[in-house]
């Protein structure tokens, strides 16, 4: 796998930064035919996936609830604001499930797990590059990239839609919550509300682009630590990198996905 | 004479417009521990990733016994490298497993052994063979440089590898764990039949296990022989490399 190699300095100029551009995404592009090629072959080191997974869910766990309930809980209480007056509130449930379900939980899932996990993926393969430990495991007869890269963006791809299923859930409890305390709305009620509004179409357009955004987290801060150079200095830079390219791809990914699905 | 386990003609490498590998042709001979000195930068590790081909040379061509390693295929290589250990310099130890696990990866994924109860006597074993068994469920963290010199030594050898390729075994540790690393070194070799190639800046581990040195100077194999019948040539760039005071190309010594 030929890599195409960045341009370190200083200070660089537009024509350089230009061409860094572009070897990131043809990079990228490289890295993925690479899983792609490599994901069916085995061994598939199954063990290793699942530590992963078991690991990077853990680890977002808290700071998605936290998220989940709160997002839900602050859009109920800005559409109650908006509505109430109106005597409106009966599609309050709708409206507030329906933007959860969509394009709130997937989207601030994913953030949050790229902030979370992609930045820890960089740092952790970008330490291995620099350390030495890569080509230690390379020279000991072990591919490398399927057990550190391959098990990571499986492990980032699965995880992403079941935290995003847990977010939409409890987000969903969050804005009940605040309607309950505002106007003492029953959840029978609410859940009336809510269904109608709320299809399967919704779940699978909000949940079908997790799989892409898992995927992307992974293969991205794979990719920015395993082309780490540059001793500890450069595993600083991949790690703020994985973020930074993550969550910018991230909403170009919804831009795209929200388009199709609207088709 | 042992048979030829290693061949290395024509070899070059080099780095934009530096040259640090020209046209070296070599012979590893079975069971030998060849010692690589040079000066900093003189392409000592260079020749020994390009043996493993985790760099790839520019020009040459690199036999492990009679199958050149730089035009076979992943698999075949792969293959090839199960049969080579390397230390590095900084013992490249997996800094998310422990001492245990770091050795019973090898045994997992090249030996593909199942057993737990057949891994943990090995790993025990070559564990005390270096001294520290008692550091089984450490992490690397937690161990000093020479400790993890010896679980990097520990790991390389579990496989029982022909050949072990040593980058700088002993830089960076106290005069009296050098000697120690060395003479394990040395003990290893003679329990185990390894070939090694050991690239260093230590005289005393030199002197230690030497069988065979060369040295490479610009690029080159500058000198090649036992090490005492180096030292006692008269040339300025070996004395001035194996004794304390520095002198120059006039042979005028700057105390």
């Amino acid at each position: 796998m030929n890599l195409p190699k960045l341009k370190y300095g200083h200070k660089l100029n537009f024509s350089e930064k230009l061409y860094n551009f572009f070897a990131i995404l043809s990079g990228l592009a490289i890295f993925s035919a690479e899983f792609f090629k490599q994901v069916f072959r085995l061994p598939y080191e199954i063990e290793e996936t699942k530590r992963h997974m078991y690991d990077f869910g853990l680890k977002t766990f808290p700071i998605v609830s936290t998220m989940g309930i709160i997002i839900g809980f602050v859009l109920a209480l800005e559409g109650y604001a908006v509505l109430q007056p109106f005597g409106g509130t009966d599609f309050l449930p709708g409206s507030v499930g329906l933007s959860i379900v969509r394009e709130f939980a997937p989207i601030l899932t994913a953030l949050l797990f790229a902030g979370r996990v992609s930045a820890g993926i960089g740092a952790e393969i970008g330490s291995m590059r620099v350390t030495e430990q890569i080509d230690a495991m390379d020279v000991s007869g072990v591919e490398p990239f399927k057990f550190l890269v391959v098990t990571r963006v499986v492990a980032t791809t699965l995880v992403l839609p079941v935290l995003t299923v847990y977010v939409i859930v409890i987000s969903i409890f969050g804005g009940y919550l605040a309607v309950y305390l505002e106007g003492g709305m029953s959840f029978v009620y609410f859940a009336n509300s809510l269904l109608p509004y709320v299809h399967i179409n919704d779940l699978v357009a909000g949940l079908s682009k997790t799989f892409l955004f898992g995927f992307a987290i992974g293969i991205i801060g794979t990719y920015k630590g395993y082309t780490t150079v540059g001793g500890t200095v450069g595993v600083g830079k991949s790690t703020t990198s994985s973020v930074v390219i993550s969550s910018l791809m991230i909403l170009f990914i919804d831009m795209i996905m929200v388009k199709i699905s609207l088709l | 004479m042992s048979d030829v386990l290693l061949k290395i003609r024509n070899l070059s490498k080099a780095f934009d417009e530096h040259k640090v590998l020209d046209n070296i042709s070599l012979d590893v001979f079975e069971g030998e521990n060849l010692i690589v000195f040079g000066r900093s930068g003189t392409g000592k590790s260079v020749l020994l990733k390009s043996i493993v081909r985790l760099l790839f040379p520019d020009n040459g061509e690199i036999y492990y016994r009679d199958r050149n390693v730089l035009t076979m295929n992943k698999q075949e290589l792969t293959e090839i490298r199960k049969n080579i250990g390397f230390l590095f310099q900084s013992a490249a130890l997996y800094d998310s497993m422990t001492v245990g696990e770091n050795l019973a990866f090898p045994l997992r994924k090249i030996l593909k052994i199942k057993d737990n109860d057949e891994i943990e006597q090995k790993v025990r074993k070559t564990l005390s063979l270096v001294e520290l068994e008692s550091a089984i469920d450490k992490m690397p963290s937690e161990l000093s440089g020479g400790m993890q010199k010896r679980v990097g030594l520990a790991r390389t050898i579990i496989t029982e590898p022909e050949l072990i390729l040593y980058d700088e075994p002993t830089t960076g540790l106290d005069p009296i764990t050098a000697k120690e690393i060395s003479k394990l070194i040395l003990d290893l070799q003679h329990q185990l039949k390894m070939t090694s190639i050991v690239v260093t800046h230590d005289l005393i581990c030199a002197e230690i296990i030497a069988d065979r040195v060369i040295f490479l100077r610009e690029g080159k194999i500058y000198a090649e022989g036992k090490l005492e019948e180096l030292k006692k040539k008269d040339d300025y760039f070996l004395r001035n490399f194996f004794s304390s005071k520095l002198i120059t190309e006039t042979g005028v010594e700057n105390v």
